[in-house]
């Protein structure tokens, strides 16, 4: 079982993704886990559906889109703080405002 | 069902939607002459276009000829500073040569600037006129080259948007339309299984070549076309927003791989080459969404799907914009910007299916008279920049 707001997009996904905006501390099942959420987790961002190893390849659609760069658990953000493309650096703009969205 | 669309009838044997009148700048010394020429007018009826630079550039004089002998425009006036590098009067044969009522007026030579804006205005006063006269033809689906782009995407722009045209242009494709989809940056990581949907195996050789191409560009630049909203909106990677871009292909063979300002030689589906060939030169490819839609629109496009997450509200000079809003929470944000609400697919009100068949009836609405939410209104945003491309090989276009 998992949560209806998650999204698994291909068979073999180790990520899920968010088809609403979810709380921080929001309780979540992913296929016999139990999670709470460590950040609030905007729509379309991803989650774990598996633990990813550093180096390992993240996949969503079926295809990869980067690689770990950290151990990431089970129902944890994955974002630009725990992966990276594997083609060129992401871009972004640090806002002190917020922490990885 | 198509009965409803009407078209300009062009001496090449293209119809367009639109009759407008094109002003054009051909460096940015005679901006801001267009831009009080147009202010005069009906912004449905007079689109201001240009080129802003001095040095000459072959791209961007085939690119001018191509966007003022649109079968969306109607008559042309060009603007001139004088002394310009841009090649003026071969612009002005090729619009004459397709049978289009063409002027130049040299703010040097007519006056400086309070004199030209009121020769400019009268000559378009005139055309005005006289296209208000045009009668128009029936227009079918076979007959229609459909654009597509997406811009200020997010994580939902893969799930809902994007699928959504993809669905729309299968069934293009299968009526007989020319379909073209691009950004070869945006599609790196996709290069595999884009090839294996080519049309023969050297054009899918062609289209692999195309993203290495777009990669090592974009790695030399340093930096990926990925903007810092598209992490905001939960992207992490250019490769993750590729994957997202490409289900906008749909899942047609694909027919050719072209660049800006071919226009493909019939019904299919084609992938647009945007990086230019060669050395790094010039800077980035595109540097925003409108220099995208405008190589778009020199390749014929009627129209072009623009997917947006982040809510992008930009529309266009001489070809509309359908602006389909993939994510929920900002349809609701900006909903008067939005042409098709694409979010309602994660909501589970819509199905892929559903908010295709919902772009198909946008596309035929508008080559039937009904005007787009940036059309209405008053976005005609237009740039053009340096860039350098090589003829493409003859395995680009098969068959």
């Amino acid at each position: 079982m998992t949560d209806s707001r998650l999204l698994l997009l291909a068979p073999d996904d180790n990520v899920l993704v968010a088809r609403q905006s979810i709380d921080q501390g929001t309780i979540l099942e992913i296929e016999g886990h139990t999670i709470a959420l460590a950040v609030a987790l905007g729509i379309g961002h991803k989650v774990a559906r598996k633990p990813i190893s550093s180096g390992e390849k993240v996949l969503k659609y079926g295809a990869p889109i980067g690689s770990a760069t950290a151990l990431i658990a089970v129902g944890e953000h994955v974002h630009i703080h725990n992966m990276q493309s594997d083609y060129t650096t992401t871009h972004v703009i640090e806002r002190p405002d917020r922490a990885h969205s | 069902m198509n009965t409803r669309m009407r078209g300009y009838l062009r001496s090449d044997g293209r119809k367009g939607i639109r009759n407008v009148v094109a002003v054009a700048y051909l460096v940015e010394c005679a901006h801001h002459v267009g831009r009080k020429i147009v202010e005069a007018f009906d912004e449905n009826e007079v689109h201001l276009i240009g080129f802003p630079g001095c040095f000459p550039n072959s791209y961007a004089q085939e690119m001018m000829e191509k966007l003022t002998t649109h079968p969306n425009v109607g008559a042309v006036l060009l603007l001139s500073l004088g002394c310009e590098s841009f090649n003026k009067y071969k612009l002005s044969d090729v619009i004459g040569a397709s049978g289009r009522p063409v002027h130049t007026l040299t703010i040097q030579n007519d006056g400086g600037t309070r004199q030209t804006i009121e020769t400019g205005r009268d000559w378009v006063a005139s055309q005005i006129e006289m296209l208000a006269q045009a009668q128009t033809v029936s227009l079918e689906l076979d007959e229609l080259v459909i654009g597509t782009v997406c811009g200020g995407s997010d994580g939902t722009s893969g799930l809902t948007g994007n699928p959504a045209v993809g669905r729309a242009f299968d069934r293009l494709v299968d009526a007989g339309a020319i379909c073209i989809f691009e950004e070869t940056g945006e599609l790196i990581g996709c290069e595999e299984i884009m090839a294996s949907r080519a049309a023969t195996p050297e054009l899918a050789d062609e289209l692999r070549a195309s993203i290495a191409k777009a990669a090592r560009y974009y790695a030399k630049l340093g930096y990926g076309s990925f903007a810092p909203g598209n992490a905001d909106g939960g992207l992490t990677t250019i490769e993750e927003k590729s994957m997202g871009a490409y289900a906008k292909s749909g899942r047609s063979t694909i027919s050719g791989l072209i660049k800006p300002g071919t226009i493909p030689p019939k019904g299919g589906l084609y992938l647009m080459d945007v990086v230019p060939d060669g050395e790094v030169r010039f800077g980035f490819p595109n540097i925003s969404d409108n220099a995208e839609i405008v190589e778009m629109i020199a390749s014929g496009c009627h129209l072009t799907l623009f997917v947006t997450g982040r809510g992008s509200v930009v529309g266009s000079a001489i070809s509309p914009v359908i602006k389909i809003c993939a994510n929920p929470d900002t349809y609701r944000k900006l909903a008067d910007d939005m042409d098709i609400n694409a979010g309602r697919i994660l909501e589970g009100s819509a199905s892929l299916d559903d908010i295709g068949e919902e772009i198909l009836d946008a596309i035929i609405g508008l080559a039937s008279g009904n005007v787009s939410r940036s059309e209405a209104l008053g976005h005609r945003e237009f740039i053009l920049t340096y860039k350098s491309f090589e003829p493409a090989g003859p395995s680009c276009l098969p068959g």
